[in-house]
């Protein structure tokens, strides 16, 4: 039993924040949201340089063979900057599906070799998401029928583009006939798989909801420092500080139950729903709760358009009902939990919940 | 990262837990806040100690097994499993026991902590006075060196486990000259000795739980003190660290409840009317287990040489509130019987479920209110302005 990650982990980690914080600040994200994309290539690639769309891509098609533990805390980093790219997204949730497939299916394992070498992007729909992200900068998407999952490139399919809150957020309607060869998997294989992919979504969007709420407060407990009233700093005022203890109780206790979600999915996936659906509900309670905190101690600044909260904010509020609302997983626990035969208690923490 | 349990782990829990079964008592033991009560919690110390089960953490040579944190928790979670009797001596083996280890000289620790392993000797902590509650640097009760001795006297209030207990651990101003948190010293006094006079404050169950204690020329030899003169207040803080942090409350006591709340519900499930209370079952198991996860990830940075500072303070919020929030939610399944006491004809099921209600409005306030553990976070974790 260890329950911390190793140094080599945490080191990566640091190395990932340390060019995060340096090439995504909220300038640069302003400035992404007046082009046509939104996204840009040059940070592609260099996320690509740094390995990072080549971990989870198994080393027989050029990747580094790594899981959804190691790639768990960078994703927490993608969160803290409010990264616009669909690194999560392309990188966690896309690859390993297509990884699943590579063996038998000669185009996932070239598409695979491709991601890693920042050749291609993939977008995923999923029926728990209304919309697809990033479909218009995606080379080629996965797309789930029922039973089945479809991979088509982009111009095989039409997009109609619908527009979030979150001015970082590109999301689509996606139109598609699909046909027995773009099937990649279908049956009983097809639905194991989309299960697997929800969860890896959820807690994609988990560890970047842990990263945001961090970060919100992180912003406020600046602001709160530098602004003055009554001839003193408004966070020396108590409300506030309970305001930001609050998020931090909430964050810290998102963090463990984020991190078994991580270990439950690389080392036992089929037992992986309760873990995960736990860890996106605080998730996204830390993270909304942070959100209603930091610009409550904003005050009329929070609510405006040019300071930068809402940049995170809005991230918040739209990744806590990605990859399924607090409702879908809430509903997930209370089925497991509440039937009579669910083995529960201590010495079962980690034992095959869900 | 393995979140698996080794094979000796494994082992251990079915050594604790066959230990148990043969010797937890069969009929729950009576209150420790009565004579009685308290006299078959120190038995069942002594029973524990007999089978080196005490303080698993201790080193062998004072009555421990050595175990590190994890087995530790594994212990923890099979003792509540096990609903074996509740620590009467947590203040001893909990909060001075740790501290001991780090600030105690060898002798003391010989005397002191043996003693605490072996069930002979329960202390009560002795820090809190009427003016010096949240704001503890207020303390006033002296300590003055007098040759090898100090004599004391002052006031002590909140006393837990003190009408009981054989020992008081306190915080005295040892320099009369000093000011808040400078000039204090960590002292042990012996309940018993001349001029200590204890007087019972009844709980809100009605039974003394904890006391006022008046120190009245009191003489104790300086071998008493914890670490050097004037060191108090550092070591108090030392060991507001485990009883916020990790060792009073372990999280198998509230996965013990929520499960027991799991249960409560299913039986009760198709007479609830309040729509809230389903959702504050679940939620109370996950926050249960989070705590329980956070503690598995603290236990495993300690042992690989790590600490744990004001992050303690989240820790006491969290558990605190999760103890309120299930025994509200049981009190709400109980409906109009939750208000009986068990041993009306009428209660039928109700358990002790209103016993730890009662007790669950306490942890919010005991061991620094959350208002506090706020400021500490807000201040020391986050970094906001003092003034």
């Amino acid at each position: 039993m260890d329950f911390t990650f190793t140094e080599d982990q945490l080191l990566f980690r640091d190395s990932v924040k340390d060019f995060l914080q340096g090439e995504v600040t909220a300038e640069t994200v302003r400035n992404l949201w007046d082009t046509e994309s939104g996204r840009s290539d040059a940070l592609w690639q260099q996320m690509v340089e740094l390995g990072l769309t080549a971990m989870l891509v198994p080393e027989a098609y050029g990747g580094l063979g790594m899981n959804e533990l190691d790639f768990v805390l960078l994703a927490v980093e993608s969160g803290r900057v409010a990264l616009p790219e669909p690194l999560v997204e392309t990188a966690m949730v896309a690859t390993p599906l297509l990884a699943s497939l590579a063996q038998k299916d000669p185009r996932c394992a070239s598409l695979l070799e491709k991601i890693a070498t920042g050749e291609a992007r993939v977008a995923v729909q999923h029926s728990v998401n209304a919309l697809v992200a990033d479909a218009h900068i995606a080379d080629w998407l996965l797309l789930p029928q029922g039973d089945q999952i479809h991979l088509l490139a982009r111009d095989q399919v039409s997009l109609i583009a619908q527009d979030s809150v979150d001015p970082s957020r590109k999301l689509f309607d996606v139109e598609w006939q699909g046909s027995d060869e773009t099937c990649l998997a279908r049956g009983a294989e097809g639905v194991a798989l989309l299960a697997a992919t929800l969860n890896r979504g959820a807690l994609g969007a988990a560890a970047q909801l842990v990263g945001l709420a961090e970060a919100m407060v992180q912003i406020s407990v600046q602001y709160t420092t530098d602004r003055q009233q009554f001839g003193k700093a408004i966070g020396t005022n108590q409300a506030l500080k309970h305001h930001m203890a609050d998020c931090a109780v909430k964050s810290e206790f998102a963090k463990a139950p984020l991190y078994r979600a991580a270990y439950t999915l690389a080392t036992r996936p089929e037992h992986a729903d309760f873990a995960v659906s736990h860890a996106k509900v605080v998730a996204g309670e830390a993270a909304l709760l942070a959100a209603k905190n930091s610009i409550q101690s904003h005050g009329a600044m929070g609510y405006t358009w040019e300071c930068d909260l809402h940049i995170w904010m809005k991230r918040a509020w739209a990744l806590d009902k990605f990859w399924g609302h607090a409702g879908f997983h809430k509903n997930r626990l209370h089925h497991w939990l509440l039937k009579p035969t669910a083995k529960i208690g201590a010495d079962k923490t980690f034992g095959e919940q869900g | 990262m393995d979140l698996n349990y080794t094979p000796e782990q494994l082992a251990f829990r079915q050594e604790v837990r066959q230990w148990l079964a043969e010797h937890v008592p069969a009929e729950p033991l009576k209150s420790f806040d009565t004579a009685e009560g308290f006299e078959q919690h120190r038995q069942w110390e002594k029973t524990l100690a007999e089978g080196n089960w005490g303080m698993v953490t201790w080193p062998k040579e004072y009555g421990g097994r050595g175990c590190n944190l994890i087995e530790w928790l594994i212990f923890e979670e099979e003792y509540y499993r096990a609903k074996a009797p509740l620590r009467v001596n947590q203040n001893g083996i909990f909060l001075l026991g740790p501290t001991l280890m780090e600030y105690g000289t060898d002798e003391q620790k010989q005397r002191f902590i043996t003693k605490m392993a072996s069930g002979e000797e329960m202390w009560a902590q002795g820090w809190s006075e009427p003016g010096a509650g949240s704001d503890m640097a207020a303390i006033r009760s002296k300590a003055i060196r007098d040759g090898d001795e100090y004599v004391i006297n002052g006031q002590k209030v909140w006393s837990t486990r003190a009408v009981f207990a054989d020992w008081v651990f306190c915080i005295f101003r040892t320099d009369p000259e000093s000011e808040r948190h400078h000039g204090l010293s960590f002292i042990f006094v012996p309940l018993d000795a001349p001029g200590v006079t204890v007087r019972p404050i009844p709980q809100l169950d009605g039974l003394p739980g904890f006391a006022e204690i008046f120190f009245d020329d009191v003489r104790v030899p300086v071998q008493n003190r914890l670490g050097d003169e004037g060191q108090g207040w550092h070591i108090a803080m030392a060991t507001a660290g485990f009883e916020r942090g990790l060792m009073l409350r372990s999280p198998a006591r509230f996965q013990q409840t929520a499960k027991r709340l799991v249960e409560l519900y299913r039986d009760h499930q198709n007479d609830i009317l309040d729509l809230s209370i389903e959702d504050a079952v679940v939620k109370s198991f996950l926050d249960a287990e989070a705590y329980a996860l956070s503690t598995y990830q603290t236990a495993s940075r300690l042992i690989k040489g790590g600490k744990i500072g004001a992050e303690a303070s989240l820790n006491k919020i969290f558990w605190s509130e999760l103890d309120q929030k299930m025994h509200e939610t049981a009190m709400g399944i109980l409906g109009a019987r939750a208000e009986l006491l068990p041993h009306s004809a009428a209660a039928g099921d109700v358990g002790n479920w209103l016993d730890g209600f009662l007790f669950a409005q306490s942890g919010p306030i005991y061991a620094g209110t959350n208002e506090i553990q706020r400021n500490i976070i807000a201040e020391r974790l986050l970094g906001m302005p003092r003034k």
